[in-house]
């Protein structure tokens, strides 16, 4: 049965009417034409779907509409504040953390997460906070390096 | 190329690209600027370029445009799937051209704008496409500098380009833009000969580390992938699959999803498909559809699909062969023989395969996930009965490819269900259940070794086999004085598609040779490093494990116990690879932790210095999935390995703490393949640093903990 949610997006107030058991990844991406949070697996094992749900990273594949209403979801595309980029997106950058740039909305939002958390992580805590999100390309070892640039701009009281 | 045609190339290393067989009117709907085009029949004044068949050469190959805003199209049949490309050639175009690397836009697969190409694959783009681009730039150049010489009334050789101007030598305020050059002209140029290029000391953009230029789009999520578009009336697209490989449909009951509202369901023999607006009601409808199956006897599993290799793989090809195999045995003191193991790999892109697709008027247009544009364009026309004119593939990124998305099996169904539902638009994205069962994997092998030495460590006899492995890699650069390669196949040996995976068959054949090369070390008491470069008559081959082992810093030194360290190298695309790794091994558990690897590459000249060690190190990284975890799990047709919960990619407290990447200096040569060469190291640099830590040698890829300790009892 359809239902009324009302929720936070990227900052906007929006309401949408759907059944409570739809998974936020499908919503964002059909609903909202934010395709930048991505299918990868469907069952929480790759992490490319990551968003943060009130400041927490989850798997929005495994993510209902029922546990997002009345809370704040940013998604890849809500990060940069206009052309300015969030200091881990442009760590990414400067680091080339990334190779085809699939998995890459999800490390960053997993990253921003971990952050939120710890900020200043030591290399085995990023990759405590990193393992289960999944790279094909092998981009590991930049994003290691953009984490941590990340962490040390972010300090810097950016 | 068709898909069978790329079969017949793929487990070959090419000199040459093959050739296209297209040919196109590509100006008919370009704007002013100027133009340059090649007329590829006379292709073989590009280096390293030789035609194979002259009547097969596509009409025009690379090209580019300098536009009236003097910004420049650089039109290219490859895609980008995260190894740089669209970085890499443009830096190339901005340098032969004078421009700003920021003013190149790289118009790239869109088979309605860009010129016929094979496909992207087998490392072949630095090194067959970019000379097109590089002389098609520097022509553009000497068009541009003759038309600033009417202009300034200054003959031509007192005239130079720089960052999109044309300047007087003498005086440097006597100047014009590319883009005040270029207003209202529509200058059309074919490239019959090959101007003149810069040489490697003149470069500035050529050899220099920028920053990928998709960058910003890909950590903003505005990079579109082929499930990313969205069209009004969208809808999505589930098929109904069968439970294994080769089952045959008995029968189908498709009432309870159509009974679903918003639900159509479309059945074309055993190919029926459920559509919906919500791509989960979509799937929920598909799981209503009861179907039952018949299927066939299982013939192997992954424990017994070597003995089914062996077995099946009954047609043989000599590859190398030279002196005499009978003689070697005689001339040596030790004998060995060996077989080597490899078991099925999924590319596992972590994007599945995708397209979009419109058909309507008789025209279809499709975003699809492609290796391999005009071959998606040639299937489709083939399939739908229709020019390939009417058929549009458009521009899109890759999440991955390393071979799998050469196949275009998504494009052709969702080429099916678009015509079934004449002018709306549809999409078709796999689960990855479903990417896991029509992989093209890279296939299982066998190779089977014998060889012999004498006591002072000169390889005399060589007799490499190979099984369902192909050929590539398996150059005899160690310089065997007696030695034959033979590839052996057959038909129907799989139970699903097996295909191209990042340097096709040579981490396997590659894994084989190297773990070999230090059993007859090691065998005789000798150094690998000393028993290798003892052997080795290929120069650039001695650069490669040169290199690598001096950054490693290697000893005869061991290191102690429990610690070991593994050399392999090889060749493919070109390039001589040489990986050295350090590994930790728990000799309770049989856990191996790489620590630490060191890539060491003849590459020829490198374009983008970063961008190449980028590609080393993922070829680390995605390497060690093969050596250490990775393996298809099947019953015969039935792909029992489903997801990442039960095939282990690398994780980030796998991969290596410190990856180093060096390249022999060599600018002035010309550039090789990258994107795959280092990653056929892997396997034999994990198998050879296991056996230094603790002494199991395993045969078999990956390196399971079970194998570790299954070998320490025989050690
Ligand atoms: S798609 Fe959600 S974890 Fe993989
Ligand atoms: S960059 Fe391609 S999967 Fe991570």
């Amino acid at each position: 049965m359809e239902e009324k949610i009302k929720f936070e997006l990227n900052g906007k107030p929006v309401e949408v009417q759907l059944e409570k058991t739809e998974k936020l990844l499908w919503v964002l991406r059909t609903h909202f034409n934010l395709t930048g949070t991505k299918y990868g697996c469907g069952e929480g094992y790759c992490g490319s779907c990551t968003v943060l749900l009130n400041d927490e990273p989850v798997r929005s594949c495994g993510t209902t509409m029922e546990e997002v209403a009345g809370k704040k979801v940013v998604t890849i595309e809500g990060l940069a504040d206009g052309d300015k980029l969030h200091p881990v997106q442009q760590a990414f950058v400067e680091n080339d953390a990334l190779q085809c740039g699939y998995c890459t909305p999800g490390m960053i939002m997993n990253a921003v997460g971990l952050l939120k958390r710890n900020p200043s992580p030591t290399r085995q805590e990023i990759i405590d906070g990193m393992n289960d999100n999944l790279c094909r390309c092998g981009a590991h070892t930049r994003i290691f390096k953009a984490i941590e640039m990340a962490a040390a701009t972010m300090k810097g009281g950016k | 190329m068709k898909p069978d045609k790329i079969n017949e190339y793929y487990f070959h290393d090419f000199d040459t690209p093959p050739s296209g067989m297209d040919r196109r009117d590509f100006l008919r709907n370009l704007g002013g600027g100027v133009i340059i085009v090649f007329s590829l029949s006379q292709l073989s004044f590009i280096s390293g370029m030789k035609s194979r068949n002259e009547d097969e050469f596509p009409k025009f190959n690379a090209f580019l445009r300098v536009k009236e805003d003097g910004r420049v199209d650089c039109y290219s049949g490859k895609i980008e799937m995260g190894q740089g490309i669209n970085t890499s050639l443009a830096q190339t175009l901005a340098e032969e051209l004078e421009i700003g690397l920021d003013k190149v836009d790289m118009i790239m697969g869109e088979t309605d704008l860009v010129p016929h190409d094979d496909g992207t694959w087998g490392s072949m783009t630095t090194r067959f496409h970019d000379p097109l681009i590089r002389a098609a730039a520097a022509e553009a150049r000497i068009v541009l500098i003759e038309l600033a010489s009417e202009a300034l009334k200054i003959p031509v050789a007192e005239l130079v380009a720089e960052n999109g101007v044309v300047y007087a030598k003498a005086d440097k305020n006597k100047k014009i833009t590319y883009a005040e050059l270029t207003k209202g002209q529509k200058i059309v140029r074919s490239l019959s000969e090959k101007p003149p290029l810069k040489k490697a000391a003149q470069h500035k953009i050529i050899g220099k580390s920028f920053l990928r230029t998709d960058a910003v789009k890909k950590v903003t999520g505005k990079a579109l992938y082929s499930a990313d578009i969205r069209l009004p009336g969208l809808l999505y697209a589930k098929i109904v699959r069968p439970p294994a490989h080769g089952a045959k449909l008995t029968s189908v009951d498709t009432s309870a999803a159509e009974a679903k509202p918003g639900v159509k369901v479309f059945k074309d023999g055993d190919f029926v498909v459920v559509l919906h607006a919500n791509p989960e009601k979509a799937e929920e409808a598909r799981n209503l559809v009861k179907t039952n199956w018949e299927l066939q006897p299982s013939k192997a599993d992954n424990e017994t699909i070597f003995a089914h290799i062996l077995k099946t793989a009954t047609q043989s090809n000599t590859r190398h062969k030279g002196g005499n195999l009978e003689t070697g045995k005689k001339e040596s003191e030790i004998l060995f023989s060996n077989e080597y193991l490899d078991g099925y790999k999924a590319h596992a892109s972590i994007e599945t395969h995708a397209a979009t697709a419109l058909y309507e008027k008789g025209e279809l247009t499709i975003w699809a996930s492609s290796q391999t544009p005009f071959g998606t364009r040639q299937e489709l026309a083939d399939l739908l009965k229709l020019p390939k004119e009417k058929i549009h593939v458009k521009q899109i990124f890759l999440g991955g490819g390393f071979g799998g998305k050469i196949y275009n099996r998504q494009a052709t169904e969702a080429a099916r269900i678009a015509k079934m539902v004449e002018g709306t638009p549809v999409q078709i994205s796999w689960t990855r259940q479903e990417e896991f069962m029509y992989d093209m994997f890279r296939s299982a092998a066998v190779v089977k070794i014998n060889s012999g030495i004498t006591k002072d460590g000169i390889i005399k006899y060589w007799d490499f086999n190979t099984y369902c492995a192909g050929d590539r890699g398996t150059d005899p650069f160690y310089g065997f004085p007696n030695h034959q390669t033979v590839t052996w196949n057959g038909k129907d040996i799989h139970p699903f598609g097996t295909g191209a995976w990042r340097a096709p068959g040579n981490p396997t054949n590659t894994f084989a040779r190297e773990s070999h090369m230090d059993i007859m070390a090691h065998k005789i008491g000798m150094d690998p490093l000393e028993f290798r470069l003892k052997n080795l008559k290929d120069p650039r081959a001695i650069n490669s494990l040169k290199l690598a082992a001096e950054k490693f810093g290697w000893t005869k030194a061991k290191p102690p116990k429990g610690t070991g360290r593994g050399i392999a190298l090889g060749i493919d695309a070109g390039t001589f690879a040489t990986i050295i790794v350090e590994v930790t091994v728990n000799e309770k558990t049989g856990e191996v932790k790489v620590n630490r690897a060191v890539v060491g590459q003849d590459m020829g000249q490198v374009i983008n210095p970063e961008g190449a060690a980028i590609q080393a190190e993922g070829c680390v990284n995605m390497g060690l999935g093969y050596s250490l975890y990775e393996d298809i799990e099947f019953n015969w047709g039935k792909v029992i390995s489903s997801n990442f919960n039960n095939y282990s990619l690398p994780l980030f407290s796998n991969i290596p703490p410190v990856i180093e990447s060096y390249t022999v200096a060599a600018q002035d040569e010309p550039p090789q393949g990258g994107g795959e060469p280092a990653i056929i190291c892997m396997g034999g640099a994990v198998a050879n640093a296991v056996f230094e830590a603790c002494g199991a040698r395993v045969f078999r890829l990956p390196i399971t903990p079970e194998r570790i300790l299954e070998a320490l009892k025989k050690a």
